[in-house]
């Protein structure tokens, strides 16, 4: 009940109202504040630049919102709530490991075009975005601004750890970031997206409102589809690879016995993969769960030795033939599951 | 006023103890602003057949920043950042030199307000010419910098000074720079006048190929003027080491590319990466040949150019190998009538290397190496070296550039 305190939104939207608005503001503000010739300087160089680029590059005024979502589960959300009315952008793949991205060129230069980043927060995207979104230069997608929007914030964390070392390997000060994997998630990171979308484009906020509307029936009827599906998962002992699947297993009542790796972000040694087994003659599993972009070795290994089934699974949109928006992630996910305990 | 600061406090700790109850790992409120910080232990093993402080040859009136043998404490490089305001952020490494001393590596202010693409960076900084220059030793993909980037620039070239950046709004990565400075460091020389010292500007392009490619090319222009810049033991014409001055005009350019590529892009499990980097300096003035004794000066001019390709790839996660060709050109120097006698105008030399690079990444915070090279760079002496290097980095890490 404590936790919820903290993490529900109306906390969040409490601290919004105390945020300072008018970000763009922010240098002017500072330069009539010094007056030095510096700023007056930078002002002279930022206006030739820019009346330059749009001489040179021709580019035409953004008619709608220019989204850079870090994940493609916030990117297929986005487009639930936005529909045609914003251009998308996906910085990873369901394919690439999400603590495992370099702050490239090409994204720092999506990031320079962006109104809004959306991300899953929490630490995950630390190892890039933070580069990204200062060498963007762009001031309006800064954390803090109205431009940026985290969902782990609406979202209540599992596995906060007591302990902050890195000898227990990569743990996340604010909790495992892997939000995606539980459906109930998106009904409170889309309510509080489907507010940003229309602060950020107040023209569209009608269209905004009524997709969320239409998105929050469409969601609790399919949470209720795959609750009533994979209730034979109720109590399943299963083995992870990394430590990616706590809200699939605190959604679907899953008991995860072990991990392949020994410490989040360790791989997984021979040796380590022995003592597993060993841990599995005592706590038999079901099956080993790992994310579409893990390496197949660790984990078919251990399924082999053991008898137990291997399970692919999506683990965001992208991640399979079938899971090609967030229905299908999850019609997915569940089917595979099920078909893990034959 | 009271009753407001009362409120306040009321306020605050209502929200201390709220936050207390609710967050397990919760810093006290003394330290929850502290920045972010961060410190690299790292070490050497060095084995050499030759003597480091031999220049490559040809490049004598240049850095030599060279190895040291035997077992070395690397330097242990402390860095500290935070936002210091919404407009303004603050970094500060520094180099806690093993024999004693604290080198103020880079300590800079960075704003982020200025919005358009634009990004303003003054104080001490790593120039953000060519590739490699602005990445520190902890992020080298090999124990030493390539033979040009020690050569041209004592291994990197750092600024006291402004770099003003701005990045066009196209898909295409599209970055131009330019830096003004004192222009302290080689080639430059110190200077205690109004003004900058040194120009640089450099563009940048980048982009990528699908899914699993990564690009980014750029250019770069450094111009400085050097007064009465030392070098000692330069070799004359008649073999003795002199020490001459040089006073003048450098003016470098350089290119250099980088490409990566992994299987879907994922690059936990496998990737390549290949990059190159060019430089060649025209450097025209003055040179005072032998200030001991026969201190002749007249006219000099010379360019030196050199590159470097190499490339790593992961092969398994956790396990990287390396290989990497260095080459410097010493140029034909144009000497004036009265040191036409004394100054070696023309080396006829081209000193190469070839180093392959081993290492192994228990976590993202440890990094083990082995490096062996085979360096041709002083003539008639080839060199084979060994290295062993540990890499460790404790508390924030923040996030790399590409």
């Amino acid at each position: 009940m404590k936790f919820n305190l903290k993490h529900s939104p109306q906390r969040h939207r409490d601290t919004e109202k105390i945020k300072p608005k008018n970000l763009g503001n922010r240098y002017a503000n500072l330069c009539s504040f010094f007056r030095s010739p510096l700023c007056l300087c930078v002002s002279v160089v930022k206006r030739f630049c820019l009346s330059l680029a749009l001489l040179l590059l021709a580019i035409p005024a953004h008619a709608t919102l220019n989204v850079f979502a870090c994940e493609p589960e916030w990117a297929a959300l986005t487009q639930e709530l936005a529909g045609d009315q914003v251009s998308l952008y996906t910085a990873t793949s369901a394919l690439q490991d999400p603590h495992r991205i370099e702050a490239r060129p090409s994204l720092i230069a999506q990031a320079r075009r962006a109104n809004l980043v959306v991300c899953t927060g929490a630490e995950l995207e630390v190892a890039w975005l933070p580069v990204v979104l200062r060498e963007s230069g762009n001031n309006t997608v800064l954390p803090g601004s109205d431009g940026y929007f985290e969902a782990s914030q609406f979202v209540t964390m599992l596995e906060v750890p007591t302990r902050l070392d890195r000898g227990e390997g990569d743990v996340h000060a604010l909790g495992n970031p892997h939000i995606q994997t539980d459906p109930r998630n998106f009904l409170p990171v889309a309510e509080a997206l489907g507010k940003r979308l229309a602060q950020l484009d107040p023209g569209n906020a009608a269209h905004y409102q009524q997709r969320l509307a239409a998105f929050n029936r469409q969601w609790h009827t399919a949470i209720a589809k795959w609750e009533a599906q994979a209730a034979p998962l109720r109590g399943i002992s299963v083995v992870v690879q990394h430590k990616g699947f706590p809200y699939l297993s605190h959604w679907l009542g899953l008991n995860e016995v072990v991990a392949l790796e020994p410490k989040p972000g360790l791989e997984p040694s021979g040796a380590y993969l022995a003592q597993v087994l060993d841990t599995l003659q005592r706590q038999p599993a079901r099956m080993v769960l790992r994310a579409a972009y893990q390496n197949a070795r660790p984990a078919k290994w251990v399924a082999e030795r053991a008898s137990i089934a291997a399970v692919e699974l999506p683990y965001t949109v992208g991640g399979s033939d079938k899971a090609k928006d967030l229905y299908g992630l999850f019609d997915d996910t569940i089917a595979r599951l099920l078909a893990g305990l034959q | 006023m009271i009753k407001r600061i009362a409120t306040c406090t009321a306020l605050a700790v209502c929200l201390n103890h709220s936050t207390l109850a609710t967050a397990a790992a919760t810093d006290s409120a003394e330290n929850a602003f502290n920045p972010a910080f961060s410190l690299i232990l790292s070490g050497t093993y060095a084995s050499l057949r030759q003597d480091p402080a031999l220049p490559a040859t040809g490049f004598a009136m240049n850095p030599n920043p060279g190895h040291e043998q035997g077992f070395t404490l690397g330097e242990s490089e402390m860095g500290i950042s935070a936002n210091i305001d919404p407009q303004f952020r603050g970094v500060a490494t520094l180099a806690l030199d093993p024999a004693g001393g604290v080198d103020v590596e880079n300590a800079f202010v960075q704003t982020t307000a200025l919005g358009e693409g634009f990004n303003l960076k003054f104080g001490r900084f790593f120039s953000g010419l060519g590739y490699l220059n602005e990445a520190h030793a902890h992020a080298w993909d090999f124990v030493d910098q390539p033979l040009v980037y020690a050569a041209l620039w004592e291994n990197q070239l750092g600024e006291d000074g402004v770099q003003f950046k701005w990045l066009a709004p196209t898909e295409t990565f599209i970055e131009l720079g330019a830096e003004v400075g004192k222009g302290r460091g080689f080639p430059g020389t110190d200077r205690a006048k109004n003004g900058s010292g040194v120009g640089v500007l450099f563009a940048h392009l980048g982009g990528d190929i699908g899914i699993a490619q990564s690009w980014r090319a750029g250019a770069s222009l450094h111009h400085t003027r050097a007064v009465d810049r030392e070098s000692a033991e330069v070799p004359d014409l008649t073999g003795n080491p002199v020490t001459n001055l040089f006073s003048g005009n450098s003016h470098t350019v350089g290119l250099d590319f980088v490409w990566k590529y992994a299987p879907n892009g994922n690059l936990r499990e496998r990737y390549l990466k290949v990059q190159g980097e060019y430089f060649r300096r025209r450097e025209s003035g003055d040179l005072t040949y032998d200030t001991a004794s026969a201190n002749v000066t007249d006219t000099f001019s010379n360019t030196q150019n050199g590159f470097y390709v190499q490339s790593v790839y992961q092969f398994v996660p956790r396990w990287r190998a390396g290989l990497r060709y260095d080459r410097l050109d010493s140029g034909v120097a144009q000497v004036g009538a009265l040191n036409a006698g004394n100054v070696i105008s023309d080396y006829a030399f081209t000193p190469t290397r070839t180093t392959l690079m081993l290492d192994y990444s228990p976590s993202e915070f440890s990094r083990l190496r082995v490096q062996v090279a085979n360096d041709q760079s002083r003539r008639g002496l080839t060199d084979t070296q060994f290295f062993l290097q540990y890499i460790m980095s404790l508390g924030a890490h923040g996030a790399h550039s590409y």
